[in-house]
């Protein structure tokens, strides 16, 4: 029997373990489709409504927020520097932040600079096209996947951590073999560990409706048609700056998850993105 | 900018400015235009399909009010006639209410102050994200509208504004569904005090369910149409002309 005949996932019952240095079908066809449009959409979705903080580059908490009132972060600049205010303290982000040269090489003292932002130079309407067009591509194929995921099962069998591998201690051993990169090998890498499957319910279950709530929040006419958002947001600056920070959230997930990717062995990782296919990692003799 | 730019940074500018370029450069195809198009197509209706028609946007109590409702936009027009009705107090100031009606109107402001009054503690969204509380008195718009009986071809509701922008007249147009919802009011009073010029004396729409450019400020003209095609660019409004910003501003 080929490694690949044992691993397809419409065998009713798993066949004997597979070992290291065997191909494993590892991921689904929705798995797949939905990861990578998402590399596309989660991507504008942060370009554009980088743009759109662009245009008012301070958050607030509460149910409202302007210029003469106290902001909890606030990013500027002028000839001579950039900075971040966040509360009491001033960070400088000279050359990033506030402080920047465009392609032209003029100065721009706009939050985020033109490399992070779509469209790359200054322009509300234009990234609220981009991020209202992804913001269905991000929301339709989400639910499609949330219901997909449910009904074969890749949610119980894939993401639910069992039960003892949420004991505190075999959490604690899985950050420390993160941090030592000892990764698993041989047939325990065909499944997630512990550290990816609360990572991964995190963003799909809870960061990722996060976004679509305190994006909806902020809409005037859905304020008028579900208040309720505004009551579980606290006020419409306080969704705009939760939308922030989920944002910043996500964008520090897709870091971790890229350096995993790379760490664990970039080819083998994205192709089983791609064909479903992975290789298990041989055992160490 | 000081400091040598690597071979590897010049390599990750290179991608990411080609990436974003292209992103620019997408953005500004037809193809893009019409699938954005149809995109904001869907949320409006998607919206128009969880709003009732007659859903309230969320009112406030004093408390909640911002302690400063900062001005933006034109705070001063600097037509000679709006000058001069503003030297005067808007005493022989008219608001017209004309196109497809069957009974134009052209009503003076202490005529508008005396007509049955809304008066709604409501929160203001700019389209750049800051929001302000304010408090707004002033005459349902559906009331003029009957007063001035629409006739069946009308479709949209336009505002004719006394600023502009670089000499291109501000304006703003509604449907009907806004027209003729409660909260819609032409405002003559806000925070208890007669309309501050900075906030578009001596009439300013309140658009509630929207973003702040809808709510035309100096409202001259009241106009009822079949199709916004004809007027200034044809997409409805000053800022949608001018900088290609959404119609449909519930999002």
């Amino acid at each position: 029997m080929t490694a690949d005949a044992q691993a397809e996932p419409s065998a009713g019952e798993r066949p004997p373990a597979p070992a290291g240095g065997d191909l494993v079908y590892r991921h689904r066809w929705p798995t797949r489709l939905w990861h990578w449009l998402n590399a596309l959409t989660v991507f504008v979705m942060l370009m554009s409504g980088l743009m759109i903080f662009n245009a008012h580059p301070r958050l607030y908490w509460g149910k409202y927020g302007a210029n003469r009132d106290t902001p909890w972060l606030q990013i500027g600049g002028d000839r001579e520097r950039g900075h971040l205010v966040l509360g009491s303290l001033d960070i400088p982000t000279t050359g990033l932040l506030g402080h920047w040269y465009d392609r032209n090489g003029n100065l721009q003292n706009r939050a985020f600079p033109g490399w992070a932002t779509i469209p790359s130079h200054y322009d509300l309407a234009g990234a609220r096209s981009w991020h209202f067009l992804f913001a269905w591509l991000l929301f339709v194929p989400g639910v499609l996947f949330w219901m997909i995921s449910f009904l074969n099962r890749h949610v119980q069998r894939d993401l639910a951590p069992k039960r003892e591998e949420l004991a505190p201690r075999h959490i604690w051993q899985d950050i420390k073999d993160h941090a030592r990169l000892r990764f698993p090998r041989g047939v325990k890498a065909r499944d997630y560990n512990i550290l990816q499957k609360l990572s991964y319910l995190g963003v799909i279950f809870l960061l990722l409706p996060l976004m679509v709530l305190t994006g909806l929040a902020m809409s005037p006419g859905m304020n008028a048609a579900w208040p309720w958002l505004l009551d579980l947001t606290g006020g419409r600056q306080s969704a705009r700056s939760i939308h922030f920070i989920v944002a910043m959230l996500i964008l520090a997930f897709i870091v971790v998850h890229l350096v995993m990717v790379v760490l664990a062995g970039p080819i083998n990782e994205i192709r089983s993105m791609i064909t479903g296919r992975y290789r298990l990692p041989r055992e160490k003799s | 900018m000081t400091g040598k730019i690597t071979r590897r940074q010049a390599l990750v500018i290179g991608t990411g400015g080609l990436l974003l370029s292209g992103c620019d450069r997408i953005g500004r195809t037809a193809a893009f235009r019409s699938v954005e198009g149809a995109a904001q197509d869907l949320t409006m209706k998607a919206q128009r399909l969880v709003i009732d028609r007659a859903a309230l946007a969320p009112e406030f109590s004093p408390a909640d009010m911002s302690p400063v409702f900062r001005t933006n936009g034109n705070v001063m027009p600097r037509s000679p006639a709006y000058l001069a009705h503003l030297e005067s107090g808007f005493a022989d100031w008219r608001l017209i209410v004309d196109g497809l009606v069957r009974r134009p109107l052209a009503l003076p402001l202490a005529r508008i102050r005396s007509l049955p009054a809304r008066t709604q503690i409501t929160r203001h969204d700019c389209v750049e994200g800051w929001s302000a509380i304010g408090k707004w008195t002033g005459v349902p718009l559906k009331l003029l509208l009957d007063g001035a009986g629409l006739r069946p071809e009308a479709r949209y509701i336009v505002f004719h504004c006394a600023d502009d922008f670089r000499g291109q007249p501000y304006y703003e147009s509604i449907d009907l569904i806004d027209a003729f919802h409660p909260q819609t009011i032409l405002a003559w009073g806000m925070n208890d005090l007669p309309l501050p010029v900075g906030h578009g004396a001596p009439l300013r729409l309140r658009l509630e369910r929207q973003l702040g450019y809808k709510m035309a400020k100096f409202v001259m003209r009241v106009e009822a149409v079949d199709d916004l095609a004809r007027i200034g660019r044809g997409m409805g409004g000053y800022w949608e002309d001018a900088a290609g910003y959404q119609w449909y501003a519930g999002i």
